[in-house]
């Protein structure tokens, strides 16, 4: 029988403000474990959490970007359970009133569009780290972490496959990477993600019993968790079995999920309202701000480049799937107004370069105008298309200007006529048969006696200036 | 003047101000006072005399209350200083910072002077429930001073102080205040800070005054009132001149009396005592009449559900991993949970907590907690309608009998909460209240009054409660010890 995924994704993003949640902390990474706390993010007895504006602000930017419905009222629970990296022994949380509801993410898959539906995007407190002695029976805490500011984004069980749920991922990290609200670090686990699953027959509509997969630290592991848990479950109900309710933790090192706890032992978190935050209402005039505040976002940016640019599709969606490549090749196109140029050597020569050696463009030393400047340097003549190529890696070395480069190191192409001439004359005089055989309607002969100047000047003359002057010569026999 | 002890702020100011006398003879004067009284009453948790005195040298050139000591209940941090809640759990606990009202108290030049004793975590009304001993009622050592802040009231009733804060989660601070014949204020919701209060009910909670007389406790609420951006809750409104209330005149003032408050079985010589009271307003120009708060047969029911489901939350951070008491050797964490809290919490405190989470509980929390939250609303309309109806104040008894025997109610948890029953509906709506002497049993134990007022109008029930004091002498008793 052939059954099908249904997949939830519960995906957890660390924002960016600069302090945490409730309290004046730093929201930065590392430092000694219980350097980055204070008496609030440590839960100590008598202080008050109050609600930092910036996490707010940053929370309904994303609910906006996804076309979740904002509501008009911000209002927190308490989320009650024993933990000891938990240190009030409650997590404030979002619960009955949601930040924000009913939205969506449009993911390109199979070379489609597909609608995955945003059930609920809410705030939270993170949790601190629990760090267990190796080889011993101790137990540490780090808080760190704690009071972090979260965003949840739990998507509908609209995926249906492992790619999809890969292709989601992907797509919500751009968008959030756009919106410049987290880093999406899952190594930091600034970003993080559980997954929910049940199968069923193919093309059917019921939901199973699903299960709930955690502990998936990278998109990749995401898949393959997913990719084992249908596999899994798919001979389950073969065999006859029943699929219980439960969740399980994905092992990267196997390959394989297993069970964690069975819904029995579930949780009950006993939420209520944080009498701690009073609720209180949204003035829609802020949202709305937020709204009009938001930068273009991926697919916005990407039909642009293909209208407004004369990108092909193609072009269009590889320079946008990284903001920073977008907004560098857009700089780029501010000294140099040849979109398709730009995006040539964005996509060849320069991430060639950035791949092999790990960079990012923003690190690049190869600055937008510099390379501008070095098209530039192409178009009028100075150095031909092949010399670019060389003088472009050295630029992404050193950071030198190309015009720089071309005067240190004598590049500039030999326009010359007075030089060029006396070379043109030499090849011909050197090379009477291919010139006889030029004459005689043979075309590319006169490539090979363009080739000979090329050899003469050590590559440094100008093709099409060569070209013109062998062509007057040959045409005076 | 050796007893300075026995004086009022506003006559120890008077008598600093004009230099008769200096901060650390005062200081001196109610330590010592503390030293020969304590030993029966029990009020104080921790005093030390050296560190009141250097603080006494320490003080800002100027402030609101420059010299006078105040007594802290134990529930409220102290920068450095033990802050257990009288609870074995938090043993050992000296918070890295000052709660707001400390800070607001220091920087007018209050002295912070001893911890006072209390109920555990503020969970009773008798000041029984202390970890650590009970204490006792100044007017008759064989009796309760009330609870949960009865350390403050005792001290303050005793002269051990001159002024105290406590804490009024269902009349926590009132209740103990007409027990020991003192006054004792719980102010609006939101209109002092709760940073630094360990929380018993985050939404109930309130911290207030204990004095002498209606002046004191108007300077002493002017001081710790306002705004404070660590506190979601607290509200930002202006703090009014309390001390231009204080007014000999209640012309004109209506006074609400609500039919729910003077019910079949309650103490003869209670009632007898707030109808006197009530009898002299009037003849002093108040208008009297009748009001009705239909919803308060409901409120001590909604009470424990709510302050319950509150402190379970609230108390779960005592789980032995940062602070307080862990117990011995635990041989894993459910383990380090059970037995810390096993063995850190007393049995009323466990009682809350159980309580607590049972309302809370998946499958409860809609016919308890939500249903007592809808009823929450029905109680808080019930004072919003009288007020609305043109009442500036609410006249009821603070508490249906008089302090009763050490021991009398413990072993029946039920009727020790019907102590609050005059006190919760207030904290339930938010509004303010304070309880004042108004009269003596045939025994010589302590009556008190209860006065209500509107949302932030603290002002109004300084003013009757000041023209109600300036007839009478109440106040001026003293407890012999
Ligand atoms: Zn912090």
């Amino acid at each position: 029988m052939a059954y099908e995924p249904v997949i939830g994704l519960e995906v957890h993003v660390q924002l960016k403000t600069v302090s945490k949640m409730f309290c004046g902390c730093t929201t930065g990474f590392g430092g000694a474990p219980n350097t980055h706390t204070c008496p609030v993010c440590l839960g100590f007895p008598g202080v008050l959490p109050v609600l930092n504006r910036r996490a707010l602000t940053e929370a309904i930017r994303v609910a906006l970007a996804v076309g979740c419905k904002v509501s008009d009222k911000v209002k927190f629970h308490r989320k009650n359970y024993f933990y000891p990296d938990l240190p009030k022994d409650y997590q404030i949380s979002q619960y009955d009133e949601p930040l924000s509801e009913n939205g969506r993410l449009k993911i390109k898959i199979n070379g489609g569009e597909k609608t995955i539906k945003i059930k609920r995007v809410h705030m939270e407190e993170d949790a601190g780290k629990l760090i267990h002695e190796e080889g011993g029976d101790s137990s540490f805490v780090d808080f760190n972490r704690s009071g972090m500011p979260l965003l949840e984004i739990v998507s509908e069980p609209d995926i249906n496959s492992p790619e999809e749920a890969y292709r989601y991922l992907t797509d919500l990290k751009l968008l959030l990477r756009y919106l410049e609200v987290s880093d999406c670090d899952m190594e930091k686990g600034s970003l993080r993600c559980d997954a929910n699953i049940s199968i069923r027959k193919k093309g059917g509509t019921g939901l199973g019993t699903k299960a709930e997969v955690k502990n998936m630290n990278s998109f990749k592991a995401v898949k393959s968790a997913l990719e084992f848990e249908f596999e899994r479950q798919s001979k389950c109900l073969e065999a006859g079995e029943r699929i219980i309710q439960e969740t399980r933790l994905w092992d990267t090192d196997k390959g394989v999920t297993v069970s964690m706890r069975s819904k029995e032992e579930a949780h009950d978190y006993r939420y209520f309202p944080e009498p701690d935050l009073v609720p209180f209402t949204l003035e829609a005039a802020m949202v709305e701000n937020e709204r009009k505040d938001l930068p273009e976002l991926p697919e916005a940016r990407k039909a642009r480049f293909i209208g407004a640019l004369s990108l092909t599709e193609y072009d269009a969606e590889v320079l946008t799937q990284d903001k920073d490549t977008a907004d560098y090749f857009e700089e780029c196109v501010k000294f140099y107004n040849k979109p398709k140029i730009v995006s040539n050597w964005l996509m060849g020569d320069v991430s060639g370069y950035l791949n092999a050696k790990n960079l990012s463009v923003r690190d690049s030393k190869l600055k937008p105008q510099a390379l501008a400047g070095l098209l530039k340097e192409v178009d009028s003549g100075k150095i031909s298309g092949k010399m670019a190529k060389d003088i472009v890696i050295e630029m992404l070395d050193t950071g030198k200007d190309a015009s720089a480069i071309i005067s240190e190191k004598g590049l500039a192409q030999i326009s010359d006529t007075g030089e060029l001439e006396k070379s043109a004359e030499e090849a011909i005089a050197e090379n009477a048969k291919t010139a006889e055989d030029f004459l005689n309607g043979k075309d590319n002969a006169l490539m090979f006696l363009v080739g000979q100047v090329m050899k003469k000047t050590k590559g440094k003359a100008n093709p099409a200036v060569v070209n013109k002057i062998l062509r007057d010569k040959l045409s005076k026999k | 003047m050796d007893n300075l002890y026995s004086l009022t702020a506003g006559e120890l100011l008077g008598l600093l101000d004009k230099k008769t006398i200096n901060p650390e003879e005062i200081i001196e004067s109610v330590y010592s006072r503390a030293q020969s009284v304590d030993k029966k009453i029990k009020g104080y948790l921790n005093l030390d005399r050296e560190k009141a005195l250097s603080r006494a040298k320490d003080l800002p050139s100027s402030g609101k209350l420059k010299g006078i000591p105040v007594a802290v209940k134990d529930n409220i941090c102290v920068e450095g200083e033990l802050t257990t809640c009288a609870s074995k759990i938090l043993r050992g606990f000296k918070p890295p910072y000052n709660a707001t009202v400390i800070e607001k108290l220091k920087s007018e030049g209050a002295v912070i002077f001893g911890k006072t004793n209390m109920d555990e975590f503020a969970f009773g009304s008798s000041c029984e429930n202390s970890s650590y001993f009970p204490t006792l009622n100044p007017w008759d050592t064989s009796r309760i001073p009330g609870g949960s802040s009865g350390g403050s009231a005792a001290v303050v009733s005793a002269d051990e102080a001159i002024m105290a804060i406590g804490s009024d989660t269902g009349g926590s601070i009132r209740q103990p205040a007409s027990l020991c014949g003192v006054v004792g204020m719980k102010p609006t919701y939101g209109r002092v800070s709760r940073y630094g209060l360990i929380a018993f009910a985050s939404s109930l909670d309130q911290i207030g005054p204990f004095t002498k007389d209606i002046k004191d406790a108007a300077l002493l609420l002017g001081v710790i009132a306002g705004f404070d951006e660590k506190d979601s809750t607290s509200v930002n409104v202006p703090v009014p001149d309390y001390a231009s209330y204080l007014k000999n005149d209640v012309k004109g003032m209506k006074i609400g009396i609500p039919k729910e408050y003077f019910v079949e079985g309650m103490d003869k010589e209670v009632e007898a005592s707030v109808r006197e009271a009530i009898a002299l307003l009037k003849g002093k120009g108040a208008q009297i009449v009748d009001v009705s708060l239909p919803h308060t047969e409901y409120a001590v029911a909604v009470y424990y559900i709510l302050a319950t489901a509150e402190a379970s939350s609230n108390l779960a951070r005592f789980d032995g991993v940062q602070y307080g008491y862990r117990c011995e050797d635990p041989a894993n964490l459910l383990d380090m949970y059970e037995r810390t809290r096993g063995e850190g919490f007393g049995a009323e405190a466990k009682r809350r907590i159980i309580l607590g989470t049972y309302v809370l509980s998946s499958g409860y929390y809609d016919a308890y907690y939500l249903k007592a939250q809808k009823v929450r609303m029905l109680i808080k309309n019930d004072f919003e309608q009288v007020f609305k109806s043109g009442c500036d104040c609410i006249l009821t008894p603070t508490s249906p009998t008089p302090a009763f025997k050490v021991g009398e109610r413990s072993a029946d948890p039920l009727s020790m909460y019907l102590s609050d029953i005059f006190t919760i509906s207030v904290n339930l709506a938010g509004v303010p209240a304070l309880s004042m002497p108004c009269g003596f049993t045939k025994g010589g134990l302590p009556i008190g009054m209860q006065l209500i007022g509107n949302f932030f109008e603290e002002g109004k029930i300084f003013n009757a409660a000041y023209a109600y004091e300036s007839n009478t002498d109440w106040h001026k008793r003293s407890p012999k010890l």
